[in-house]
Order: structure tokens, then C-alpha cells, then sequence
């Protein structure tokens, strides 16, 4: 799924200056706590997270994770967004929940890469 | 923080003749934002070098979950990074509170992190045992009270 989609099924908003319509994403994970994405992200493109603050954006760089959505509506931190244009790492925010997030990606035809 | 001048490796000799790149970092545990940025440092320097994108995540994943541990409950350290061709070794110092049964760190789920520490995205009790997963070899060693030292060795 590319991330273009990915933004309009979360109907999500997009933080960072990276170019980001075209990137195509084959799997997706959602953690609170970075160690578990860490532990069990590989190979996905895309983090949903309600982590907000620099952190899920270095879990990103260290496993090559191309985009973080911060869940619930939080306002991306500052910071966050600041190192996420430095590493070409794209933020989005959406205003639905953790689980409603996954489901409607799910649901969309984006999977875990896991079953 | 310390970083090395050359992207070459070059040949610090101990008779081996294996050539070998080193860097320093001191990594403070005051500002949980920079943390994880001597991880990202030798990312950058293992990508410039050309190892393999798989090599070099684990590396990455390693060290950064090992380097969130020296922050988060060593009070900071120092780590010590060695590159050759055919590995990359990790040394990470603190002289923090140890760890009391190392046997009981390594199991998945166990975890001594405060809530302060999980608001801030850790304390899944996942650190220890995957970097054991993504390495070839670890040794920790700890005395409470004294500090902990971990040792990854990750192959190309
Ligand atoms: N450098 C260290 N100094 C003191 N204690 C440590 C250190 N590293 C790990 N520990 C102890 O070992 C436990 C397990 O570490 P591990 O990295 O597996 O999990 P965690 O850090 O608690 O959570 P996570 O890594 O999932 O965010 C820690 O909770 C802590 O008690
Ligand atoms: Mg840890």
C-alpha cells in the first residue's frame, strides 16, 4: 500500500517535508513500547505508535521502519518531527485510536506481515 | 562525543593485522531525547562503509537497545565501538547500579523500568534478549552497586 493511501484511509496529517505519496509500504506493526517493535518490526515499513517523542523516530531509523503515525490525535512533538526530516523518516497523526488505526489499515489490506 | 576522522578502516596494529575502525561515545543519560544517537552515528558510518542493509540493522537494533539500557538504568556510560571487515564489536561501560541476577535480565518480559520509563517507551523487558537474538555473541557482566559492562559481537 502506498503511503498516500495510508493517509487517507486514517485520514491522517502529514508533519514532515519528506516526499512520501509514492512509498510503498508491504507490512505495518503498532507498539507503545519501542523494545516491542524493535523486537518484533522487522521487515515492516510503517510504525503506529502513541510514543510521542523522539524515540519511536530513532526505532524507525534503526530498523529501516519508513513511516510513524502517532495515534489518538496527539500533537507530534517537536522534536520528533525535527529529527524525522533529518533521517527522511515521514510523520503522520490520526485522530483515531490505536486499534480503530490498525483495523481500518487491516481492513484496507495492509497486514502484519506475520500470519 | 567522540567521532573518527576517516571512513577507511585502518590498520591499528596488534600484530593481527585485521584492520580495524574505532569510535568512542559518551553517552549521557540527562537528555532522553539525544539518546540513541551514537547508535545512529555508527549506523551512518557502517552504511558509508557498504556493509549489508541486514548487518546493519542488526547492529543498529543492538546497540540502540543497549545504549537505552545504559540511559535508562546505568545512568549513562561510555560505548566503544570496533569495526572490521568481518564484525563490529560494541563495548558498553556504565558504572551504574548492576544487575542483581543477570539470568533473570535476559528473560523475555522481565523488566525493573519505572512508569516514568515506560511513558517514555520502554520497559517491555525485550532489550536483553533480543540483542542477543540479533548477535553473535554477548557477555555481561555486572556487580550491583559497581556498574555493568555488555559486550555484543555481531558477524557480517
Ligand atoms: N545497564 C544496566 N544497568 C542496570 N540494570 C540494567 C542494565 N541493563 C539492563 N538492566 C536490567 O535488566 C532488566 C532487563 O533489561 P531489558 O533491556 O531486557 O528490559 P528493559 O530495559 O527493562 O525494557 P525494554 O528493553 O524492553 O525497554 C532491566 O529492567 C534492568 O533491571
Ligand atoms: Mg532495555
Amino acid at each position: 500500500m502506498k503511503l498516500a493511501q495510508v493517509m487517507e484511509v486514517l485520514n491522517a496529517k502529514v508533519y514532515t517535508d519528506v516526499p512520501f505519496e509514492d512509498i510503498e509500504i508491504n507490512a505495518a506493526c503498532g507498539a507503545d513500547l519501542m523494545s516491542d517493535a524493535l523486537a518484533f518490526g522487522e521487515n515492516k515499513g510503517l510504525l503506529l505508535t502513541g510514543l510521542n517523542n523522539p524515540q519511536s523516530v530513532r526505532t524507525a531509523e534503526m530498523m529501516d521502519i519508513r513511516c510513524v503515525i502517532i495515534v489518538r490525535g496527539k500533537e507530534p512533538d517537536e522534536a520528533l518531527v525535527k529529527l524525522a526530516n533529518e533521517k527522511e523518516i515521514v510523520i503522520m497523526k490520526t485522530d483515531y485510536s490505536m486499534y480503530t488505526s490498525c483495523g481500518l489499515l487491516y481492513a484496507a489490506g495492509l497486514r502484519g506481515g506475520d500470519e | 562525543m567522540h567521532n573518527s576522522e576517516g571512513l577507511k578502516l585502518e590498520n591499528k596494529n596488534d600484530n593481527s593485522g585485521v584492520e580495524v575502525l574505532k569510535q568512542r561515545y559518551e553517552v549521557s543519560a540527562d537528555d532522553f531525547a539525544s539518546a540513541g544517537a551514537a547508535s545512529a552515528a555508527v549506523k551512518k558510518t557502517l552504511k558509508q562503509l557498504g556493509f549489508s542493509p541486514d548487518f546493519i540493522r542488526r547492529t543498529s537494533i543492538a546497540m540502540y537497545e543497549g545504549e537505552i539500557n545504559m540511559v535508562i538504568h546505568g545512568g549513562g556510560g561510555v560505548a566503544e565501538v570496533g569495526i572490521s571487515e568481518n564484525q563490529v564489536t560494541i563495548t558498553l561501560t556504565d558504572e551504574g547500579p548492576g544487575i542483581a541476577d543477570i539470568n533473570l535480565a535476559m528473560k523475555e518480559g522481565f523488566s525493573t523500568a519505572s512508569d516514568t520509563v515506560r511513558e517514555m517507551g520502554f520497559g517491555a523487558g525485550m532489550g536483553l534478549p533480543n540483542i542477543k537474538k540479533q548477535s553473535d555473541n554477548l557477555s555481561l557482566i555486572s556487580e550491583v552497586g559497581k556498574g555493568t559492562t555488555l559486550v555484543i559481537t555481531i558477524a557480517t
